[in-house]
């Protein structure tokens, strides 16, 4: 019905997030000198790691959202969703969204803590086998 | 079969993203996430469909099939049109102006 809202949700707070850790980062680079900005850049910076979830929850919502237009769920006119038309439907479309919708929502955040998390551990290990080197 | 679709639609662009990465400047990782992420929403509308149907998830209707296997196409169609706006907004080797100042 709407399930797609959440995740559109959480990306637009993702979206802000990643732009407030990229000027951080970037700010942080400036400040620090040759030597340790050559160490960081050994890491993932972590605006780069959330630009991730950032793209699997747009790309995700739109393509849903699609769907959704074509049953005829998501129409171009207002109210925008045939579920907000009666009261019965649009409680309905609520609970899809707290249940469905919420479950998409942790699900793609927990598929990008994992890919975060192996990230970090391939990071890791490379950065080991170099200083072997 | 929308999940199917878009879950083989994701694979193939990771293998296409694992193999040229990371000389291209293709931004295909934009499209491998795009896939990945509405193939773990369908899994999870499939999950909670399941539950409400049971096994007769598994078997559906000749009409319903067809649908869903044009819905898919229609998205992994989608998914790429968005990819290629993003890549000619982008431009990453300007190849786009060049052949607009010429």
């Amino acid at each position: 019905m709407a399930c797609f809202l959440v995740p559109t949700g959480e990306a637009i707070v993702t979206t802000v997030l990643t732009k407030a850790f990229k000027s951080k980062e970037k700010a942080e680079l400036e400040a620090t000198n040759e030597e340790i900005s050559e160490k960081v850049s050994s890491k993932i910076p972590f605006s780069k790691k959330l630009s991730w979830l950032n793209n699997m929850l747009w790309g995700g919502s739109a393509l849903l959202a699609f769907e959704h237009v074509w049953h005829g769920e998501v129409v171009p006119w207002f109210p925008f969703l045939t579920a907000m038309e009666s009261p019965d439907e649009a409680s309905a479309m609520l609970h899809e969204m707290s249940t469905v919708g919420v479950s998409m929502a942790v699900l793609v955040t927990a598929v990008w803590g994992i890919m975060v998390l192996a990230s970090d551990i391939i990071m890791k290990g490379d950065a080991v086998s170099k200083i072997k080197q | 079969m929308t999940l199917l679709i878009t879950v083989l639609a994701a694979c193939v662009a990771t293998i296409v993203w694992y193999k040229i990465t990371p000389n291209s400047t293709m931004g295909i990782g934009f499209l491998v996430l795009t896939y990945w992420g509405a193939s773990l929403m369908w899994l999870c509308d499939a999950i909670f469909e399941y539950r409400e149907l049971g096994a007769e998830f598994f078997t559906p209707s000749v009409e319903d099939m067809i649908n869903d296997i044009f819905l898919g196409f229609s998205v992994v169609a989608l998914g790429l049109i968005i990819w290629l706006v993003r890549l000619m907004i982008k431009d990453p080797e300007g190849k786009l102006k060049q052949n607009l100042s010429k």
